[in-house]
Protein backbone atom coordinates (compact mmCIF):
# COMPACT_ATOMS: atom_id res chain seq x y z
CA UNK A 1 0.00 0.00 0.00
CA UNK A 2 3.12 2.08 0.76
CA UNK A 3 4.77 1.93 -2.73
CA UNK A 4 0.97 2.78 -3.92
CA UNK A 5 0.31 5.23 -1.86
CA UNK A 6 4.06 6.74 -3.14
CA UNK A 7 3.05 6.45 -6.91
CA UNK A 8 -0.24 8.24 -6.68
CA UNK A 9 1.41 10.74 -4.78
CA UNK A 10 3.92 11.49 -7.76
CA UNK A 11 1.18 11.36 -10.17
CA UNK A 12 -0.08 14.82 -11.62
CA UNK A 13 -3.27 13.86 -11.04
CA UNK A 14 -2.56 14.30 -7.24
CA UNK A 15 -0.23 17.34 -7.32
CA UNK A 16 -0.47 18.64 -3.75
CA UNK A 17 -3.36 16.20 -2.52
CA UNK A 18 -3.50 15.93 1.26
CA UNK A 19 -1.79 12.83 2.85
CA UNK A 20 -4.89 11.60 4.28
CA UNK A 21 -6.76 11.42 1.33
CA UNK A 22 -3.92 9.99 -0.95
CA UNK A 23 -3.89 6.99 1.54
CA UNK A 24 -7.86 6.53 1.10
CA UNK A 25 -7.69 6.79 -2.38
CA UNK A 26 -4.62 4.19 -2.15
CA UNK A 27 -6.70 1.88 -0.38
CA UNK A 28 -8.75 1.23 -3.39
CA UNK A 29 -5.67 1.04 -6.02
CA UNK A 30 -3.76 -1.72 -7.84
CA UNK A 31 -0.75 -1.71 -10.57
CA UNK A 32 -1.96 -2.43 -13.89
CA UNK A 33 0.15 -3.89 -17.13
CA UNK A 34 -1.14 -3.53 -20.59
CA UNK A 35 0.51 -4.55 -23.67
CA UNK A 36 0.39 -2.90 -26.90
CA UNK A 37 -2.71 -3.35 -28.49
CA UNK A 38 -4.80 -4.76 -24.55
CA UNK A 39 -7.86 -2.95 -23.88
CA UNK A 40 -7.91 -0.86 -20.49
CA UNK A 41 -11.80 -1.33 -21.28
CA UNK A 42 -14.87 -1.41 -23.73
CA UNK A 43 -17.51 0.98 -24.99
CA UNK A 44 -20.97 -0.29 -22.87
CA UNK A 45 -19.08 -1.95 -20.40
CA UNK A 46 -19.66 -1.34 -16.68
CA UNK A 47 -17.24 1.68 -15.64
CA UNK A 48 -15.74 -0.13 -12.60
CA UNK A 49 -12.26 1.22 -12.60
CA UNK A 50 -10.54 4.67 -14.09
CA UNK A 51 -6.88 4.49 -14.53
CA UNK A 52 -3.60 7.29 -14.00
CA UNK A 53 -1.26 6.47 -16.26
CA UNK A 54 2.34 6.33 -15.30
CA UNK A 55 4.00 5.15 -18.90
CA UNK A 56 2.67 4.74 -22.09
CA UNK A 57 -0.42 5.84 -24.42
CA UNK A 58 -3.60 5.13 -24.18
CA UNK A 59 -5.90 5.70 -27.46
CA UNK A 60 -9.39 6.63 -26.86
CA UNK A 61 -11.39 5.06 -29.18
CA UNK A 62 -14.91 4.43 -31.39
CA UNK A 63 -15.78 1.46 -33.13
CA UNK A 64 -17.14 1.65 -36.34
CA UNK A 65 -18.77 -0.59 -39.08
CA UNK A 66 -16.33 -1.95 -41.73
CA UNK A 67 -13.62 0.21 -41.08
CA UNK A 68 -11.27 0.81 -38.33
CA UNK A 69 -11.55 2.15 -35.05
CA UNK A 70 -11.61 5.77 -35.35
CA UNK A 71 -9.46 7.23 -32.64
CA UNK A 72 -10.80 10.20 -30.92
CA UNK A 73 -7.68 11.50 -28.99
CA UNK A 74 -4.77 10.01 -27.08
CA UNK A 75 -3.29 9.92 -23.50
CA UNK A 76 0.14 9.56 -22.26
CA UNK A 77 1.66 9.93 -18.69
CA UNK A 78 0.44 12.15 -15.95
CA UNK A 79 -2.93 11.54 -17.53
CA UNK A 80 -5.86 10.15 -16.59
CA UNK A 81 -8.44 7.63 -18.03
CA UNK A 82 -11.79 7.85 -17.66
CA UNK A 83 -14.57 9.88 -16.26
CA UNK A 84 -17.70 7.53 -16.61
CA UNK A 85 -17.36 6.04 -13.49
CA UNK A 86 -18.08 9.24 -12.40
CA UNK A 87 -21.92 9.26 -13.41
CA UNK A 88 -24.49 7.28 -13.57
CA UNK A 89 -25.16 4.76 -15.26
CA UNK A 90 -20.96 4.28 -15.18
CA UNK A 91 -20.68 2.57 -17.89
CA UNK A 92 -17.89 3.48 -20.51
CA UNK A 93 -18.56 5.60 -23.84
CA UNK A 94 -15.22 4.60 -25.56
CA UNK A 95 -12.77 2.03 -25.74
CA UNK A 96 -9.79 2.78 -24.98
CA UNK A 97 -6.67 0.76 -26.26
CA UNK A 98 -2.70 0.36 -25.25
CA UNK A 99 -1.44 2.05 -28.34
CA UNK A 100 2.57 1.16 -26.43
CA UNK A 101 3.38 -0.89 -23.10
CA UNK A 102 1.42 1.01 -20.51
CA UNK A 103 1.55 0.78 -16.97
CA UNK A 104 -1.02 2.65 -14.95
CA UNK A 105 -2.76 2.69 -11.50
CA UNK A 106 -6.61 1.66 -11.46
CA UNK A 107 -8.47 3.01 -8.88
CA UNK A 108 -12.23 1.06 -7.83
CA UNK A 109 -14.72 2.93 -8.87
CA UNK A 110 -17.14 1.66 -6.21
CA UNK A 111 -14.57 2.22 -3.25
CA UNK A 112 -13.90 5.21 -4.26
CA UNK A 113 -17.10 6.64 -4.79
CA UNK A 114 -18.28 5.00 -1.62
CA UNK A 115 -15.30 6.86 0.12
CA UNK A 116 -16.46 10.18 -1.60
CA UNK A 117 -20.02 9.65 -0.28
CA UNK A 118 -18.69 8.86 3.25
CA UNK A 119 -16.41 11.61 3.08
CA UNK A 120 -17.65 14.78 1.16
CA UNK A 121 -14.08 16.39 1.88
CA UNK A 122 -12.53 13.52 -0.17
CA UNK A 123 -15.53 13.66 -2.85
CA UNK A 124 -15.45 17.21 -3.28
CA UNK A 125 -11.33 17.28 -3.71
CA UNK A 126 -11.77 14.41 -6.78
CA UNK A 127 -14.60 16.99 -8.48
CA UNK A 128 -11.88 19.56 -8.15
CA UNK A 129 -9.46 17.42 -9.43
CA UNK A 130 -11.72 15.64 -12.36
CA UNK A 131 -13.69 19.30 -13.48
CA UNK A 132 -10.46 21.18 -14.83
CA UNK A 133 -9.30 17.97 -16.85
CA UNK A 134 -13.11 17.60 -18.11
CA UNK A 135 -13.17 20.98 -19.60
CA UNK A 136 -9.56 21.24 -20.79
CA UNK A 137 -11.12 17.98 -22.93
CA UNK A 138 -14.34 19.91 -24.07
CA UNK A 139 -12.15 23.00 -24.79
CA UNK A 140 -9.88 20.41 -26.90
CA UNK A 141 -12.85 18.56 -28.98
CA UNK A 142 -14.33 21.97 -29.51
CA UNK A 143 -11.35 22.88 -31.22
CA UNK A 144 -11.11 19.65 -33.20
CA UNK A 145 -14.27 19.34 -34.36
CA UNK A 146 -13.99 22.54 -35.62
CA UNK A 147 -11.49 21.48 -38.54
CA UNK A 148 -9.20 24.91 -38.16
CA UNK A 149 -7.10 22.98 -40.75
CA UNK A 150 -9.69 23.07 -44.04
CA UNK A 151 -9.61 25.35 -46.97
CA UNK A 152 -11.72 28.18 -46.16
CA UNK B 1 15.90 45.45 -67.34
CA UNK B 2 18.58 47.48 -65.83
CA UNK B 3 15.71 50.31 -65.28
CA UNK B 4 13.34 48.08 -64.24
CA UNK B 5 15.66 47.09 -61.72
CA UNK B 6 17.01 49.96 -60.32
CA UNK B 7 13.21 51.65 -60.27
CA UNK B 8 12.65 48.30 -58.24
CA UNK B 9 15.06 48.75 -55.69
CA UNK B 10 13.33 51.96 -54.47
CA UNK B 11 9.67 51.79 -55.81
CA UNK B 12 8.36 48.67 -53.44
CA UNK B 13 5.32 48.35 -55.84
CA UNK B 14 6.93 46.99 -58.54
CA UNK B 15 7.93 43.00 -58.83
CA UNK B 16 11.09 41.72 -59.79
CA UNK B 17 11.57 38.69 -61.91
CA UNK B 18 12.11 35.76 -60.22
CA UNK B 19 12.31 31.84 -61.93
CA UNK B 20 10.86 28.70 -60.35
CA UNK B 21 14.01 26.84 -60.10
CA UNK B 22 12.66 23.81 -58.40
CA UNK B 23 9.24 21.95 -57.23
CA UNK B 24 8.32 19.86 -54.69
CA UNK B 25 5.29 18.70 -54.12
CA UNK B 26 4.58 18.65 -49.93
CA UNK B 27 0.50 17.67 -50.04
CA UNK B 28 -2.07 16.96 -52.42
CA UNK B 29 -2.58 20.44 -52.22
CA UNK B 30 0.59 22.13 -51.37
CA UNK B 31 3.85 22.56 -52.82
CA UNK B 32 6.66 24.06 -52.27
CA UNK B 33 8.52 26.39 -54.91
CA UNK B 34 12.35 27.54 -55.08
CA UNK B 35 12.49 30.42 -56.86
CA UNK B 36 15.22 32.95 -58.02
CA UNK B 37 15.48 36.15 -59.27
CA UNK B 38 15.90 36.49 -62.80
CA UNK B 39 18.96 39.44 -62.59
CA UNK B 40 20.78 39.80 -59.29
CA UNK B 41 20.48 38.49 -56.06
CA UNK B 42 17.70 37.60 -53.92
CA UNK B 43 17.07 40.62 -51.17
CA UNK B 44 17.88 39.08 -47.28
CA UNK B 45 15.18 38.15 -45.12
CA UNK B 46 14.84 37.58 -41.62
CA UNK B 47 12.38 34.79 -40.42
CA UNK B 48 8.80 35.51 -40.40
CA UNK B 49 8.57 38.15 -43.02
CA UNK B 50 6.75 37.27 -46.37
CA UNK B 51 6.93 38.28 -50.05
CA UNK B 52 4.08 39.07 -52.30
CA UNK B 53 3.93 36.60 -55.09
CA UNK B 54 2.38 38.19 -58.32
CA UNK B 55 0.88 35.56 -60.99
CA UNK B 56 0.71 37.38 -64.44
CA UNK B 57 -2.65 38.42 -65.25
CA UNK B 58 -3.97 37.03 -62.11
CA UNK B 59 -2.96 38.21 -59.07
CA UNK B 60 -1.02 39.13 -56.21
CA UNK B 61 -1.08 37.08 -52.32
CA UNK B 62 1.28 36.98 -49.24
CA UNK B 63 3.04 33.83 -48.88
CA UNK B 64 5.52 33.66 -45.89
CA UNK B 65 8.83 32.52 -46.93
CA UNK B 66 9.49 29.03 -46.07
CA UNK B 67 13.46 28.37 -46.83
CA UNK B 68 15.69 26.29 -44.35
CA UNK B 69 18.35 28.83 -45.37
CA UNK B 70 20.50 26.34 -47.49
CA UNK B 71 20.18 28.22 -50.59
CA UNK B 72 21.86 32.09 -50.42
CA UNK B 73 20.43 32.62 -54.05
CA UNK B 74 16.73 32.27 -53.77
CA UNK B 75 13.79 32.36 -52.02
CA UNK B 76 11.32 29.26 -50.94
CA UNK B 77 7.65 29.81 -50.82
CA UNK B 78 5.69 26.95 -49.77
CA UNK B 79 1.41 27.37 -51.22
CA UNK B 80 -1.58 26.30 -50.71
CA UNK B 81 -3.58 25.66 -53.62
CA UNK B 82 -6.93 27.23 -51.87
CA UNK B 83 -7.72 30.30 -54.41
CA UNK B 84 -7.60 31.31 -58.03
CA UNK B 85 -4.12 33.55 -57.61
CA UNK B 86 -2.29 30.24 -54.99
CA UNK B 87 -3.61 27.88 -57.86
CA UNK B 88 -1.93 29.70 -60.70
CA UNK B 89 1.28 29.59 -58.00
CA UNK B 90 0.68 26.70 -57.13
CA UNK B 91 0.56 25.09 -60.79
CA UNK B 92 4.13 27.20 -61.65
CA UNK B 93 6.32 24.53 -63.67
CA UNK B 94 10.37 24.82 -63.31
CA UNK B 95 11.52 27.78 -65.31
CA UNK B 96 8.02 29.59 -65.02
CA UNK B 97 8.33 33.52 -64.26
CA UNK B 98 6.75 35.31 -61.33
CA UNK B 99 6.80 39.01 -59.62
CA UNK B 100 7.98 39.40 -56.25
CA UNK B 101 7.53 42.12 -54.03
CA UNK B 102 9.90 41.39 -50.72
CA UNK B 103 10.32 40.58 -48.39
CA UNK B 104 7.99 42.71 -45.87
CA UNK B 105 7.25 42.41 -42.60
CA UNK B 106 8.00 41.61 -38.93
CA UNK B 107 10.14 38.75 -38.34
CA UNK B 108 10.30 35.98 -35.35
CA UNK B 109 12.41 37.11 -32.34
CA UNK B 110 14.89 34.90 -32.44
CA UNK B 111 17.74 36.72 -31.70
CA UNK B 112 15.87 38.34 -28.55
CA UNK B 113 15.01 34.38 -27.69
CA UNK B 114 18.87 33.58 -27.34
CA UNK B 115 19.46 32.25 -23.61
CA UNK B 116 15.91 31.41 -23.29
CA UNK B 117 13.85 28.12 -23.93
CA UNK B 118 11.57 27.85 -27.00
CA UNK B 119 8.74 26.45 -27.91
CA UNK B 120 7.51 26.31 -31.67
CA UNK B 121 3.87 25.39 -31.86
CA UNK B 122 2.49 25.20 -35.79
CA UNK B 123 -0.76 24.20 -37.01
CA UNK B 124 -0.97 22.80 -40.69
CA UNK B 125 0.66 25.10 -42.90
CA UNK B 126 1.80 27.64 -40.20
CA UNK B 127 4.67 25.24 -40.05
CA UNK B 128 5.68 26.73 -43.53
CA UNK B 129 6.69 30.35 -41.81
CA UNK B 130 8.23 28.67 -38.95
CA UNK B 131 10.41 26.78 -40.80
CA UNK B 132 13.38 29.67 -41.35
CA UNK B 133 12.87 30.17 -37.30
CA UNK B 134 13.55 26.50 -36.65
CA UNK B 135 16.79 26.10 -38.89
CA UNK B 136 18.01 29.24 -37.13
CA UNK B 137 17.66 27.90 -33.99
CA UNK B 138 18.80 24.56 -35.12
CA UNK B 139 21.78 26.01 -36.36
CA UNK B 140 22.79 27.94 -33.25
CA UNK B 141 21.23 25.92 -31.09
CA UNK B 142 24.03 26.35 -28.15
CA UNK B 143 22.50 29.87 -27.81
CA UNK B 144 19.26 28.97 -26.49
CA UNK B 145 18.10 26.39 -23.68
CA UNK B 146 15.26 23.70 -24.34
CA UNK B 147 13.79 23.51 -27.89
CA UNK B 148 10.47 21.86 -28.45
CA UNK B 149 8.38 22.09 -32.17
CA UNK B 150 5.18 20.88 -31.58
CA UNK B 151 3.38 20.08 -34.77
CA UNK B 152 -0.46 19.76 -35.20
CA UNK B 153 -2.93 18.78 -38.35
CA UNK B 154 -5.88 17.00 -39.43
CA UNK B 155 -4.48 14.26 -40.49
CA UNK B 156 -1.70 11.84 -40.39
CA UNK B 157 -1.49 12.37 -44.22
CA UNK B 158 -1.26 16.17 -43.87
CA UNK B 159 1.90 16.40 -42.22
CA UNK B 160 3.71 18.85 -43.50
CA UNK B 161 7.46 18.68 -44.16
CA UNK B 162 7.28 15.03 -43.13
CA UNK B 163 10.98 13.95 -43.64
CA UNK B 164 12.41 16.82 -41.73
CA UNK B 165 10.10 16.82 -38.85
CA UNK B 166 11.48 12.94 -38.94
CA UNK B 167 15.04 14.37 -39.22
CA UNK B 168 14.55 16.88 -36.40
CA UNK B 169 13.05 14.72 -34.22
CA UNK B 170 16.26 12.30 -34.76
CA UNK B 171 18.34 15.08 -33.02
CA UNK B 172 19.11 14.52 -29.42
CA UNK B 173 18.96 18.06 -28.22
CA UNK B 174 15.04 19.16 -29.35
CA UNK B 175 12.07 17.35 -28.32
CA UNK B 176 9.29 17.35 -31.37
CA UNK B 177 5.56 16.21 -31.01
CA UNK B 178 3.29 15.60 -33.16
CA UNK B 179 -0.79 15.29 -33.35
CA UNK B 180 -3.72 15.21 -35.95
CA UNK B 181 -7.32 16.11 -35.27
CA UNK B 182 -8.51 13.07 -36.33
CA UNK B 183 -6.81 9.48 -37.00
CA UNK B 184 -7.45 5.51 -37.38
CA UNK B 185 -6.12 2.84 -35.03
CA UNK B 186 -3.11 2.59 -37.94
CA UNK B 187 -1.84 5.80 -36.63
CA UNK B 188 0.37 5.23 -33.52
CA UNK B 189 0.87 8.76 -32.60
CA UNK B 190 -0.90 11.65 -30.67
CA UNK B 191 -4.02 12.24 -31.50
CA UNK B 192 -6.04 16.02 -30.21
CA UNK B 193 -5.68 19.42 -30.62
CA UNK B 194 -1.75 21.07 -30.95
CA UNK B 195 -2.01 23.04 -27.59
CA UNK B 196 -2.92 19.29 -25.90
CA UNK B 197 1.13 18.90 -26.32
CA UNK B 198 2.04 21.51 -24.43
CA UNK B 199 2.36 19.63 -20.96
CA UNK B 200 4.23 17.34 -22.63
CA UNK B 201 7.18 18.80 -22.84
CA UNK B 202 9.58 20.41 -20.80
CA UNK B 203 9.92 24.01 -20.73
CA UNK B 204 10.55 26.85 -18.03
CA UNK B 205 7.65 29.22 -18.17
CA UNK B 206 8.96 31.95 -16.79
CA UNK B 207 11.82 31.72 -19.17
CA UNK B 208 10.54 30.76 -22.36
CA UNK B 209 9.41 32.07 -26.08
CA UNK B 210 6.62 30.53 -27.93
CA UNK B 211 6.36 31.29 -31.59
CA UNK B 212 3.65 30.22 -32.62
CA UNK B 213 1.67 29.90 -36.13
CA UNK B 214 -1.45 28.37 -37.92
CA UNK B 215 -4.94 28.81 -38.40
CA UNK B 216 -6.14 32.17 -35.95
CA UNK B 217 -8.38 29.56 -33.96
CA UNK B 218 -5.66 27.80 -33.79
CA UNK B 219 -3.54 30.33 -32.29
CA UNK B 220 -6.08 31.41 -30.26
CA UNK B 221 -6.07 28.15 -27.85
CA UNK B 222 -2.45 27.52 -28.00
CA UNK B 223 -2.27 31.39 -26.95
CA UNK B 224 -4.32 30.76 -24.15
CA UNK B 225 -2.72 27.01 -22.72
CA UNK B 226 0.54 28.86 -23.03
CA UNK B 227 -0.85 31.48 -20.98
CA UNK B 228 -1.99 28.77 -18.61
CA UNK B 229 1.07 26.74 -18.26
CA UNK B 230 2.49 30.03 -16.94
CA UNK B 231 4.17 31.82 -20.20
CA UNK B 232 3.49 35.32 -20.12
CA UNK B 233 1.50 36.81 -22.84
CA UNK B 234 4.53 39.11 -24.07
CA UNK B 235 6.54 36.41 -24.33
CA UNK B 236 4.23 34.55 -26.89
CA UNK B 237 4.49 35.64 -30.95
CA UNK B 238 1.76 34.92 -33.16
CA UNK B 239 1.79 35.28 -37.25
CA UNK B 240 -0.65 37.10 -38.56
CA UNK B 241 -2.75 36.53 -41.30
CA UNK B 242 -5.23 39.17 -43.15
CA UNK B 243 -5.72 40.10 -46.69
CA UNK B 244 -2.72 42.21 -47.98
CA UNK B 245 -2.36 44.49 -50.76
CA UNK B 246 0.26 47.18 -50.64
CA UNK B 247 2.19 44.91 -48.03
CA UNK B 248 3.76 48.39 -47.10
CA UNK B 249 0.89 49.40 -44.70
CA UNK B 250 -0.61 52.16 -47.12
CA UNK B 251 -4.17 50.51 -48.40
CA UNK B 252 -5.47 49.10 -45.36
CA UNK B 253 -6.56 46.11 -46.58
CA UNK B 254 -4.70 44.29 -43.91
CA UNK B 255 -5.59 46.38 -40.84
CA UNK B 256 -6.17 44.66 -37.77
CA UNK B 257 -7.76 47.38 -35.18
CA UNK B 258 -4.96 49.96 -34.82
CA UNK B 259 -2.35 47.89 -36.75
CA UNK B 260 -1.83 46.75 -40.40
CA UNK B 261 -0.90 42.93 -40.61
CA UNK B 262 1.34 44.09 -43.33
CA UNK B 263 3.43 46.33 -41.74
CA UNK B 264 3.27 45.67 -37.90
CA UNK B 265 3.15 42.40 -38.67
CA UNK B 266 2.34 39.16 -39.89
CA UNK B 267 4.62 38.45 -36.28
CA UNK B 268 2.92 39.93 -33.67
CA UNK B 269 3.42 39.64 -29.43
CA UNK B 270 0.28 38.41 -28.17
CA UNK B 271 -0.24 40.68 -25.41
CA UNK B 272 -0.67 43.36 -27.51
CA UNK B 273 -3.24 42.27 -29.82
CA UNK B 274 -4.99 39.58 -27.71
CA UNK B 275 -8.05 42.02 -27.30
CA UNK B 276 -8.13 41.98 -30.80
CA UNK B 277 -8.24 38.36 -31.43
CA UNK B 278 -11.71 38.31 -30.08
CA UNK B 279 -13.13 41.23 -31.37
CA UNK B 280 -15.83 40.32 -34.22
CA UNK B 281 -16.08 43.53 -35.82
CA UNK B 282 -11.87 42.98 -36.77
Amino acid sequence: MAGLEHILREHAFFAACPEDQIALVAGCARNHRFDPGQYLFREGDPANEFFLIRHGKVALEIAAPAQSPIVISTLGEGEIVGASWLLPPYRWTSDARAVELVRAVGIDAACLRGKCEADHHLGYEMMKRFAPILVKRLNATRLQILNVYGKR
Amino acid sequence: MPLLTAAAQIDPFVPQLYKVAHVRRELSDVVTLEIKPSQGSRPSYAPGQFNMLYAFGIGEIAISISGDGTDSTGFVHTVRDVGAVSRAIAALDIGATLGVRGPFGTEWPVTAAEGSDILIIAGGLGLAPLRPAITHVLANRARYGRVAILFGCRHPEDILFHDQLAAWRGRLDIAVEVTVDHADSNWHGHVGVVPALIPRVSFSPHDTVALVCGPEIMMRFTANALRDAGVASNQIYLSMERNMKCAIGLCGHCQFGPTFVCKDGPVMRFDRIERLLTLREI
